[in-house]
């Protein structure tokens, strides 16, 4: 199995906010070209890579996705030389103040920068030493106020900007391995399907804007009415404060979801096989909402059948965001295993089990 | 006047990207006996790890003075007082370091700097309140990573890598670093009129527990503290007229008239106000108000040493990114290494 860390490293190094995904688009891009037949870019930028299957045509497809997407801030005042930011996707404000971070600028600069948290002098009585909401705190771009007016202008995107760190044990830290650790998964999935034959065709597809409203994978699976659809996508690894039902155990396995917005006949498929492969995974239950794109994938069009394969992440939303470099290649190689698995009439053997 | 650029530089960032928790300060202590080593007539790392360093003056008329320049060689951090197993340690913060800095930060641990990260609890698994309160630093660890290793009693700093940006440097620890290294560049272009006592100190931030004996030991006519002071040249919220600023970037060095723990020099205070007039060097004046400098400790030590503060201003004290200007530390070299020629008995003798 190829070192999928040295990519992983580079994804999470280029900047790729939701709605503007292009850097990180390209990037990806770059890599599958020699894995699939072809590449497209969707009308709303989500990165498409077609690889044939083997079967006569017309053949079915099956759709695996990950988005590539990340939550960051956009620039919303200028003040005496200093930025006021707004949040884009689920930030916790708190992992802010002190963080480095990138100004996109206008000018076509990448600034660097840090989130500052003014001293409480500054700030209204009330906040106090309390957690401070993201209207009080200020970026800084160590620019004179005059530079500052001239490069940047609201609207601006602010991202995330420490570097990736190894952790021992295998584990890559750093920020938007959400869910850029889920594209390097499905990177290792095309890898090992170089060497395995497949029936169906596959659709690797990297979506935009997920951590806001999901359009990327709304509008591919309209495009691309795969048979059955796989998301990929990070879950809560336990660890310092996370300790409920709903976190894994770290560096453990693949998690397989089970929940309304899954098809049980698919779920039990890539469990059985998870077995069979001896590949170690654990039983993710979602009651409602699975938070991802499987959501969208399984209520597009006239409904497909769909699943979620994920890994833990630790510290997920944080700039730290940690995961083990194991459990990419595991979820890599499960859905690989899955697609060459999957027989020409397989679509017609889903079935419910009532 | 001392030259300044590249060299200096390289210095500061050598400095500042070392490790050097208060009462383990040995990677810094390292580089500046590097450093000073050539240019002093005598050095020596006391019982406390103090570097203290003396350079005589060559001129025989009249009385020499003996000026004690300080900077602390220690920054704010943590220390590793339990494993949780499985890679996770819980620390304590060393120096006056806000929590609501923590979540979400790179650190190295130990001398073989291991790289760790603070990691905060997902905002999915929050309830609307949780959101909005502080995270309190007993929920914290530092995690090295399953297989990570560490020792309880290992010291952890924030990962920051020093850079250049426009007229800024964006590091961690430039307080006070920038004085470490300053105070280094003044003794290799020590004046000779002067008998110059380099204290490069331990434990400022948990109480200026180095200062205290260093004076003791070089017994100064006067003493010079060379620190790094907040500027909170920020923006109000309401957009009202910040009256606490402290200090504000790009104005100079910072001369203190009082700060929580000193009443410095009055004669001091104008013999360096007067010197910054006549060489033309930009200054500015610190708010006088809180906080503190080794001055506290030094002024009040033996029959009592006539002492004075001279910071370079930075934002985000204590914490993982500070910012100054490299004009403000250049300028401060250049006042204190004009003050330094200009000294003679009558600097403390006038009233």
């Amino acid at each position: 199995m190829t070192d999928i860390l040295p990519f992983l490293k580079s994804l999470i190094s280029v900047s790729g906010l939701s709605g503007f995904e292009t850097p990180v688009a390209k990037l990806v891009e770059e890599r599958w070209r020699p894995l699939v037949d072809e590449t497209s870019i969707s009308r709303v930028g989500s990165l498409h890579g077609l690889k044939t299957g083997s079967g006569v045509s017309p053949r079915p497809s099956v759709m695996i996705a990950a988005h590539m997407d990340a939550i960051g801030m956009m620039v919303s005042k200028i003040t005496d030389g200093f930025l006021r930011i707004t949040k884009v996707g689920g930030i916790d404000v708190r992992v802010l103040p002190g963080a480095q971070v990138t100004v996109h600028a206008n000018s076509g600069e990448e600034l660097p920068a840090v989130i500052a948290m003014p001293s409480a002098k500054l700030l209204p009585e009330t906040v106090g030493d309390g957690a401070l909401a993201i209207d009080y705190l200020l970026v800084d771009t160590g620019l004179t106020s005059r530079e500052v007016e001239k490069k940047v202008r609201v609207g601006d995107l602010v991202s995330f900007a420490n570097e990736p760190i190894e952790l021992a044990g295998d584990v890559i830290s750093g920020h938007t391995l959400d869910n850029r650790a889920s594209v390097a998964a499905l990177t290792v999935c095309l890898e090992e399907l170089q060497n395995k034959p497949h029936i169906w065709d596959v659709w690797a597809v990297a979506t935009v804007q997920e951590e806001t409203s999901f359009l990327g994978a709304y509008s591919s699976t309209f495009e691309l009415r795969p048979q059955i659809a796989i998301a990929v996508d990070g879950t809560f690894a336990k660890g310092p404060g996370a300790n409920g039902w709903q976190t894994f155990p770290f560096g453990k396995g693949v998690g397989l979801c089970m929940g309304p917005n899954m098809h049980p006949f698919l779920h039990k498929k890539l469990k059985d096989l998870a077995e069979r492969l001896e590949i170690p995974w654990f039983l993710d239950v979602t009651p409602s909402h699975s938070g991802t794109d499987a959501y969208p994938m399984q209520t597009t069009a006239e409904g497909i059948p769909t699943a979620l394969v994920e890994f833990p992440i630790r510290y997920l939303h944080t700039p730290v965001e940690s995961v083990a470099v194991k459990d990419i290649q595991r979820a890599g190689r499960l859905l690989a295993e899955f697609i060459a698995s999957l027989e020409i009439d397989f679509v017609e053997t889903i079935k419910w089990d009532d | 006047m001392p030259t300044f650029g590249t060299a200096q530089l390289k210095l500061l960032e050598k400095l500042c990207n070392a490790i050097a928790i208060s009462g383990d300060e040995g990677e810094v202590r390292k580089i500046v006996l590097e450093e000073i080593k050539p240019y002093a007539d005598e050095v020596k790392v006391d019982a406390l790890g103090n570097v203290l360093a003396t350079r005589q003056g060559r001129t025989r008329s009249g009385k020499r003075m003996r000026v004690m320049l300080d900077a602390h060689m220690d920054e704010v951090g943590f220390m590793i007082v339990a494993d949780d197993g499985e890679g996770l340690y819980r620390f304590e913060t060393v120096g006056g370091i806000d929590v609501r800095h923590l979540v979400g930060k790179q650190v190295f641990v130990g001398r073989e700097r291991t790289p760790g990260v603070i990691g905060g609890k997902p905002i999915h698994l929050m309830d609307a309140g949780e959101r909005t309160r502080k995270v309190p630093l007993d929920s914290l660890r530092i995690d090295l990573g399953p297989a990570g290793k560490a020792k309880v009693s290992d010291r952890a700093g924030f990962a920051t890598r020093f850079r250049r940006v426009g007229p800024s440097i964006m590091a961690k620890s430039i307080d006070d670093r920038i004085g470490v290294a300053t105070v280094i560049e003044l003794l290799k272009h020590a004046p000779s009129n002067i008998d110059l006592c380099a204290a490069f100190t331990v434990q400022e931030e948990i109480g200026l527990r180095g200062a205290k004996v260093a004076a003791q030991y070089f017994d100064p006519d006067l003493a010079i503290a060379i620190d790094s002071t907040p500027a909170r040249d920020l923006p109000m919220f309401d957009g009202g007229e910040n009256m606490t600023y402290n200090t504000k970037l790009g104005l100079g060095p910072a001369i203190y008239f009082a700060d929580g723990s000193t009443l410095h020099d009055p004669r001091l205070v104008r013999f360096l106000q007067e010197t910054a007039e006549a060489q033309a060097i930009p200054y500015q004046f610190r708010q006088p108000g809180g906080g503190g400098t080794d001055a506290g400790a030094i002024q009040l030590s033996l029959a009592g040493i006539p002492a004075i503060s001279v910071s370079v201003p930075h934002r985000y004290t204590h914490s993982p990114v500070s910012i100054a200007r490299v004009d403000d530390w250049k300028n401060t070299i250049n006042l204190l290494h004009a003050a330094l020629k200009r000294i003679t008995p009558s600097v403390t003798t006038r009233r």
